[in-house]
């Protein structure tokens, strides 16, 4: 894993509602299938940090913030389409 | 017009929903309180009506004057813009924040970088909102503007369903919001923000007409309460924000008995001898030139005499202008600016809308709080609208006038007769004293006159009284009612000289005829003296004639006496000629 095609991954919920638990499951089974080994995700569950939430300008949830590779990209929903969070995310399909 | 007493009776049926005073200068009057307390209220209109000063101002004034914190959401501007675009309200929002009076979170939306997949829910913006709330403990909410979110996400019907539950809990956390929304073609919102908060719906507007623009305000709906149906105007000023409640002032004002002079003393003596009303309102029309604003001065410098504040709203003068001209005429009305008692308000009146006119004198009234207020001259508030607006205008200023007890002296440019009041926006049946300055030619000349076409209330006199201008002010002359009618100038002075000569001459009849008399009876005396001499004569001579018959009788006395002894010693001895006078004797 490399700085260049590392991939650094936000995901911000809201409890452990039906989407949030959709989002962290086809992130991961996204993200294992096109980014194996390459990406790290970090759920940020903003009833437990609701500051974060104004700081990082969230108002969709779930929202997923691409922080790495730069630009900064924001997919939003429950990333049941594949195929447009490959879009959001610029990743080439494998 | 409402009646007091309905309007009293609307205010008993309000009890029912607890209200949050805005603040706002003349709203919580129209809306019995403020807006719904813990429920959203939606503020909408096209841009540029100062729908966010409005917000802000509702915030402000909630953290200042009622202690009730607020958080204001602003989807639209940048929080440094936002405390600079109120700074010029002189509203220091920074410091606010500093205390934790006040928060502000800014919603950025960048649309581009946002891409969709699924399902997705606004729980992080009802998050942001909690969070910014429990920090400061807010009662107060304005989200600013919340129909930004059309336009960032695509998926219109679960943005819906997602506003229609954000209101649904504002109202659960017992906040009292107000949320602004666009104006839309046919709408008062782009998109039907209306269906979502409907307790409370205002709507501001800004109109252009002639050129000149006015900010107005309507209650679109108010649910579970009476309120003010009217567009009212307001301004944005330095100070703030002010509505004009006007007709919510009723025709419920107490009527003094108090008077005030008119400054003028002549004139009081017209008026029952003590002028105006306190609290009534009183016009001045004539032609240009007649002496209204003269009149208007005099009353002013009366009141600031007797230690009363005043303000002089002038419309065609500067302040200077006024203080100079009235000079002239013997009255300082510098001293007065300077003591604090007398403030001029000068504007052009097409400097602005009618009602932003209104709007500011009736904030200027309110902060002065003055005994007596001059506005001269209202028909030049003609240019700043249509007539009929001029009309309201001046009804709703008269109004609040009245409703706050201040002697009110309009001054008005033209109508000398009372037919022609219907040129004069048919304010005269508004006044309480209607003072008419007549400048009427005669005999090639220009002579004032003043008449009191009527002063409610009040024996006024009758007479048209011919007034003039001297270094000491207005003096009335006295009425000069000849047979011809009443006199003025010249055409008086001629027949007062005309009068005094008759009398001269009366007068040196009176004379010759009381020396006359005199020498009458002068002379009845001296023919009393002749005759009392001729009586003394007469007199005298018959004490003569009485002397000289006594004198006889003692002659014949004797010479009897002397006989009878003659006689008694020679007998027969007796004289032919005594004895023949004795006989005859």
């Amino acid at each position: 894993m490399t700085e260049q095609d590392g991939y650094n991954l936000r995901l911000y919920v809201a409890g452990q509602t039906p989407k949030s638990m959709a989002a962290i499951a086809n992130l991961t089974k996204l993200c294992e299938k096109h980014l194996a080994g390459r990406y790290t995700i970090e759920v940020i569950d903003l009833m437990k940090d609701p500051a974060l939430a104004q700081r990082d300008q969230i108002i969709a949830i779930p929202t997923l913030i691409r922080q790495l590779p730069e630009p900064l990209k924001r997919i939003i929903g429950d990333l049941s389409n594949a195929e447009k969070v490959l879009v959001g995310l610029d990743i080439q399909p494998t | 017009m409402i009646p007091s007493s309905v309007l009293r009776e609307q205010r008993a049926d309000v009890h029912g929903i607890e209200k949050a005073p805005t603040g706002i200068a003349g709203l919580d009057e129209i809306t019995y309180g403020g807006l719904p307390k813990g429920r959203p209220s939606l503020l909408c209109g096209s841009a540029g009506c100062g729908k966010t000063l409005f917000a802000m101002t509702f915030l402000y004034q909630g953290a200042v004057e009622f202690g009730e914190p607020g958080v204001f959401i602003a989807f639209e501007e940048h929080p440094s813009d936002l405390i600079t675009n109120v700074g010029s309200l002189q509203y220091d929002i920074q410091k606010l924040i500093t205390e934790k009076k006040l928060a502000i979170d800014h919603v950025q939306i960048d649309r581009h970088s946002i891409e969709e997949s699924g399902d997705y829910d606004l729980e992080a913006l009802f998050i942001r909102l909690g969070f910014a709330i429990d920090a400061v403990g807010a009662k107060r909410v304005v989200i600013d503007t919340i129909e930004t979110l059309f336009g960032a996400f695509d998926n219109h019907a679960a943005l819906r369903s997602e506003l229609r539950r954000l209101f649904e809990w504002l109202k659960q956390k017992g906040v009292t919001a107000i949320i602004t929304g666009e104006r839309g073609d046919g709408a008062l919102t782009r998109h039907g923000l209306e269906e979502y908060v409907a307790d409370c719906v205002i709507l501001l507007d800004n109109r252009v007409q002639d050129q000149l623009s006015t900010r107005r305000l309507r209650i679109v709906k108010y649910r579970g309460s009476a309120h003010g149906t009217n567009e009212y105007p307001f301004i944005i000023n330095e100070q703030g924000i002010t509505v004009m409640p006007i007709t919510s002032a009723g025709l419920a004002h107490d009527a003094s008995t108090e008077r005030v002079s008119s400054g003028i003393p002549d004139l009081d003596e017209m008026l029952e001898g003590e002028g105006y009303f306190k609290g009534s309102s009183i016009l001045i029309s004539g032609m240009a030139g007649a002496g209204k604003s003269t009149m208007a001065a005099h009353f002013a410098d009366s009141i600031c005499r007797s230690g009363e504040r005043c303000i002089y709203f002038a419309m065609e003068e500067s302040p200077q202008q006024i203080v100079r001209n009235m000079r002239s005429i013997g009255l300082d009305l510098q001293k007065w600016v300077s003591k604090g008692l007398l403030r001029f308000s000068a504007r052009r009146p097409n400097l602005y809308g009618l009602e932003t006119h209104l709007a500011a004198m009736y904030r200027e009234v309110r902060e002065f709080d003055p005994t007596a207020v001059v506005i001269d001259p209202m028909s030049a508030l003609t240019s700043a609208g249509i007539t009929s607006d001029v009309h309201s205008m001046i009804l709703r200023l008269v109004d609040f006038l009245k409703a706050r007890g201040t002697t009110a002296l309009f001054t008005n440019l033209g109508g000398v007769k009372a037919e022609s009041a219907t040129t004069e926006m048919q304010i005269s049946s508004l006044m309480d004293t209607w003072l008419l300055l007549y400048n009427r030619e005669s005999n090639g000349e220009h002579n004032r006159e003043l008449y009191l076409l009527k002063s409610r209330g009040m024996a006024h006199s009758n007479q048209v009284r011919e007034f003039v201008m001297t270094s000491d002010g207005i003096q009335l002359r006295e009425a000069y009612i000849g047979p011809d009618g009443v006199l003025t100038g010249s055409a008086r002075l001629a027949q007062e000289a005309k009068d005094k000569a008759n009398k001269l001459v009366r007068q040196q009849e009176i004379e010759r005829r009381s020396r006359d008399l005199d020498r009458r009876q002068r002379e009845i005396t001296a023919q009393m003296e002749i005759l009392k001499a001729q009586l003394a004569s007469e007199e005298a001579e018959a004490a003569l004639l009485n002397q000289e018959g006594a004198a006889r009788e003692d002659q014949l006395t004797e010479d009897r006496s002397a006989m009878g002894k003659s006689r008694s010693s020679s007998r027969g001895d007796v004289t032919p000629f005594k004895s023949t006078a004795r006989i005859n004797g």
